[in-house]
């Protein structure tokens, strides 16, 4: 099939007017002996066997629709209202770009703005992008940042081992080219240990809140410890974890960034996500990416724009920080409907929804021989479980039970063999969790 | 009327879901940890709906009209990709989900790696990159462990021409190298006296490669590209190229073919993934063999597991497919595996076309272009109009105007970009490629009628006639958009980034 609405006559007469009898030699400073190669591609098809195909690779994989689904670690199965779909699919969102003509782009900058302002709301942050590519990259792109403001001057970075493995597998992929140390995420490290490696030369430290195990800290102590040394702290927040717990604008975070998938966006396989980033006013012309600013038009009137321009890469060119130029728009469009539909209230409501759900789990787990769990430090969503088998082999008999289980930390912690991540959500059920804890006990 | 921000749609105590009631006995929360004030707005589901459709009113878009944006491919995007992107079995498809879990997504992945490398001539291909951008900072980093690892760690120069994306020097240097900026020559092409001069002498043992655009931002095919590759390749340098303008090349030449070491490729322009308001997009690339070690990673391979061994183990015969970290890799670009909602919409796009129907795609998307520039011959300068040599030339996917007259002193590019929409079309791209004074870089792709290009082409030839007679016109323009001009430099000089009403009480 095709999407090419031209007649063979059009054709003609388009060719005509340009002088030629040929599309080929339209193509003539091609090289010739490089020209008009044949693609070896499947042959075309119709919508019709299209909608089968895709249907049909969509039923080869196991996914949270058909199974009872206990696995988090960066990514959520979480509950979206049917109206965030509905706005995702009104085609003047979705098939507009950068909004570089503001006076036609009123939609996408205004529910831009309306995202950064209730991102600013969940993080107490005083001002927020629009915005990197997942919550890894918006991690990377703050350790940019941090460099910056000690003017390269400061060359260490510290991460906690408690930050998402594969984010601190991007930071590194992404300061590969320069005279920096990272350093943190190998061995225990717990806050104590990361406070002791401060230095003068430490631009930042960075933390996860709740961390990758779960649990909530309390991180008032590292802000103060880090800011005396003169580096920044920068907390990598689950978002919807920030509808009860402190924002981290509250205990002193310069920066905060994070993944906004938890906020009505669809699990989709890894992405498209929406990396979030909110950071105090003093710092705000340093950040990277797109920022939506109020203005008013020639007759005064409200309107809002993209500003700050000069510092990206399409006009400050070999001197910007970052190469940051598509967006994660429509996902950020995602998260404003969502937040906008949840309100004070509902977001509150779905915390609270995780956190008792998730309590009841561990505790029912907590209670089998051969399985615990540290009910000792609060948790949000997710929490460790110490479990008498590999976990290879327990989530094999899960999911031969419809039960997607948790996450295998063996896989990056070598030191947590047996060890699974479950993450426990506003959409498992009661009986659902009760289903994984009687399977579980039969799997001592 | 101007749409109230959402918070001032708010009343205390609205809410716009409805959530199950708990099922499991509440446990204590701590109370220590808890924050006092979380200021959402408080909003009714049909508020809500309302306030976001007509926000979507205000919006300018491919479903609503032609988008001649150059540079960005703004193309139909099929609503059956939309469909199958919301099918359960990808839309609630866990990241993390065991590889005997997923084999539908994997072997997704891995047919698109396999036919974005057929269609580029490259022997392997990563998905992972989330932008074009990103598929840049790919190849850089690639290019500069491939020259650390061969002993060659001062090759730390990538040749970038004047007429560039932005990302393209912005990525060399987030990557740790430096930019050599090459100037275009008289006809729009790369000087080769400039480009043999930063090939030679001391500077020689520096160059790390070089990036270009094909065909340029300019909308020209290079005629002299297999030259700047050789040149290019003869003192050790790898050859990037970036990806973003392959609608014009789809079965007409592929780049590994040519001798390109390395590109990335734009789903979001090229492959019809929607463009979301800015985003997302998703940025593969390709390598050949001498790089194929070094992408970033999650790839997806294909074990070639016998009919008969999987009969025996019990499994359904056919393909088994798995996740794997190339040798040498860069590393991971994002968390997880790229953008895995717009691979699908790409696999379906290509689905939909095969071979054949690709090369149709880049004819049209060609066609339109070229025909659109004749109906402007006349009305608008048409710059580098000619090769070096003299001869006639044709232009890509997409073209160059001046957008200034020089009986018409004051009109810019820009006031002929808002004019435009008065006349119901998105403005073409202003001032780019830099080399360009007052450009107006315009690609109305090969979804277009030719009716429309008419009318396009109609309203461009007023707004020249206008800019002599009533110039006035095009400066208060646009006076039909729900705005008129805005006050750029008071945004930025007065920081409004955040709804007062968003802060802690």
């Amino acid at each position: 099939m095709s999407y090419i609405p031209h007649t063979a006559a059009e054709v003609q007469e388009m060719l005509a007017q340009i002088g030629l009898g040929s599309f080929d030699e339209l193509f003539d400073a091609v090289p010739a002996g490089q020209r008009f190669p044949a693609l070896d591609l499947p042959p075309a098809m119709s919508e019709m066997e299209i909608a089968a195909e895709m249907l049909a690779i969509s039923e080869e994989n196991d996914h949270a629709g058909d199974f009872a689904i206990f696995r988090g670690a960066g990514a959520y199965h979480h509950f979206i209202p049917s109206v965030v779909n509905h706005m995702l699919l009104r085609g003047e969102f979705y098939t507009a770009y950068t909004p570089y003509q503001p006076e036609i782009s009123q939609g996408t900058l205004q529910a831009t703005y309306e995202y950064q302002s209730m991102m600013c709301a969940l993080t107490g942050m005083d001002a927020a992008n629009a915005s990197h590519y997942d919550g890894a990259t918006s991690l990377a792109e703050a350790i940019t940042v941090a460099l910056e403001v000690s003017r390269n001057r400061r060359k260490k970075v510290i991460l906690s081992h408690a930050i998402h493995p594969q984010y601190r597998e991007v930071v590194r992929t992404y300061h590969q080219g320069k005279d920096i140390r990272i350093i943190g995420d190998r061995g225990r490290g717990e806050l104590v240990d990361l406070m002791e490696m401060l230095d003068s030369n430490t631009a930042m430290v960075a933390v996860q809140y709740p961390n990758f195990f779960g649990q909530i800290e309390d991180l008032r102590r590292l802000a103060d410890t880090v800011h005396a040394s003169g580096g920044l702290l920068v907390v990598v927040a689950n978002p919807l974890a920030l509808s009860l717990f402190t924002p981290p604008g509250e205990f002193g975070a310069d920066i905060v960034v994070g993944e906004g998938q938890p906020l009505g966006i669809p699990l989709t396989f890894g992405g498209p996500y929406l990396g979030y980033f909110a950071i105090k006013q003093r710092l705000v012309r340093k950040i990277a990416g797109r920022i939506i600013g109020e203005t008013v038009d020639a007759d005064g009137k409200r309107a809002y724009v993209m500003t700050l321009r000069p510092r990206e890469q399409d006009i400050k060119r070999e001197r910007a920080t970052s190469n940051i130029c598509t967006n994660q728009g429509l996902m950020s469009l995602a998260a404003a409907v969502y937040l906008s539909l949840m309100g004070k209230n509902g977001l509150r409501q779905v915390g609270e929804l995780n956190y008792h759900k998730a309590n009841y789990a561990a505790a029912q787990i907590n209670r089998l021989d051969g399985y615990s769990v540290d009910m000792t430090k609060p948790f949000f969503n997710e929490f460790m479980v110490a479990c008498p088998r590999p976990i290879a082999e327990i989530n094999a008999a899960l999911l031969d039970a419809g039960v997607i289980g948790g996450y295998d930390l063996a896989q990056h912690y070598y030191h947590l063999p047996n060890h699974m991540l479950i993450c426990v959500t506003e959409c498992n059920t009661r009986a659902e969790i009760d289903r994984l804890v009687d399977i579980l006990e039969g799997l001592r | 009327m101007s749409e109230p921000i959402i918070y001032d749609l708010s009343t205390p105590g609205r809410s716009g879901v409805n959530l199950p009631a708990p099922d499991v006995p509440p446990a204590p929360l701590p109370t220590e940890l808890l924050r006092d004030d979380l200021p959402l707005p408080e909003v009714g589901e049909l508020q809500v709906v309302r306030h976001f459709v007509r926000l979507s009113q205000l919006n300018y878009s491919i479903d609503t009209g032609l988008y001649p944006l150059g540079s960005c491919t703004m193309k139909y995007n099929p609503k059956v990709n939309e469909d199958a992107a919301r099918l359960p079995g990808l839309a609630q498809l866990h990241p993390l989900a065991d590889p005997e879990s997923c084999q539908g997504a994997l072997m997704l992945m891995h047919e698109l790696q396999s036919w974005l490398g057929e269609i580029s001539g490259f022997d392997a291909v990563s998905l992972t990159p989330a932008a074009g951008a990103q598929g840049e900072f790919a190849g850089i980093l690639m290019i500069r462990q491939y020259h650390i690892d061969r002993g060659e760690p001062q090759r730390d120069i990538i040749l970038v021409p004047d007429s560039a994306h932005g990302t393209n020097p912005a990525t060399v240097t987030m990557a740790g190298l430096r930019v050599q900026q090459l100037p275009a020559n008289a006809a729009g092409e790369v000087d080769l006296a400039a480009l043999r001069e930063a090939c030679s002498g001391e500077n020689a043992q520096h160059i790390a490669g070089m990036m270009m655009t094909m065909p340029s931002t300019l909308g020209l095919f290079e005629p002299s590209i297999v030259q700047v590759i050789e040149l290019v390749q003869s003192v050790g340098g790898l050859m990037y190229m970036d990806g973003a303008n392959m609608n014009a090349l789809m079965a007409v030449v592929k780049p590994g073919e040519l001798g390109f070491d390395c590109m990335h490729y734009n789903l979001h322009k090229t492959f019809s993934t929607p463009h979301g308001g800015g985003g997302p997009g998703s940025g593969a690339v390709g390598v050949n063999d001498k790089l194929r070690d070094y992408l970033p990673g999650p790839v997806v391979r294909r074990d070639d597991r016998p009919a008969d061994a999987s009969a025996a183990a019990g499994d359904a015969p056919g393909w088994r497919y798995d996740w794997q970290m190339p040798a040498k890799s860069i590393g991971r670009l994002k968390a997880f595996a790229g953008n895995f909602g717009m691979h699908l919409r790409a696999y379906a796009y290509i689905r939909a076309y095969g071979g054949e129907g690709l090369r149709q795609v880049t004819r049209c998307a060609v066609l339109n272009a070229n025909y659109l520039r004749e109906k402007l011959r006349g009305d608008y300068n048409l710059p580098y109009d000619q090769t070096a040599a003299g001869a006639r030339r044709y232009c890509g996917h997409e073209f160059v105007v001046r957008g200034a007259f020089d009986d018409a002193p004051g009109v810019h590019a820009l006031d002929i970009s808002k004019r435009l929409i008065d006349y119901g079309f998105h403005p073409p791209t202003n001032y780019f490629p830099l080399i360009v004074p007052e450009a107006l870089l315009i690609e109305p792709t090969e979804t277009e009628t030719k009716d429309d290009l008419d009318e396009l082409a109609e309203a461009l030839r007023a707004i020249a006639k206008e800019a002599r007679d009533e110039p006035q016109l095009l400066h208060d323009a646009p006076s039909t958009a729900p705005v008129r001009r805005l006050d750029e430099a008071k945004a930025a000089r007065q920081l409004h980034l955040c709804c007062p009403a968003a802060r802690p009480a």
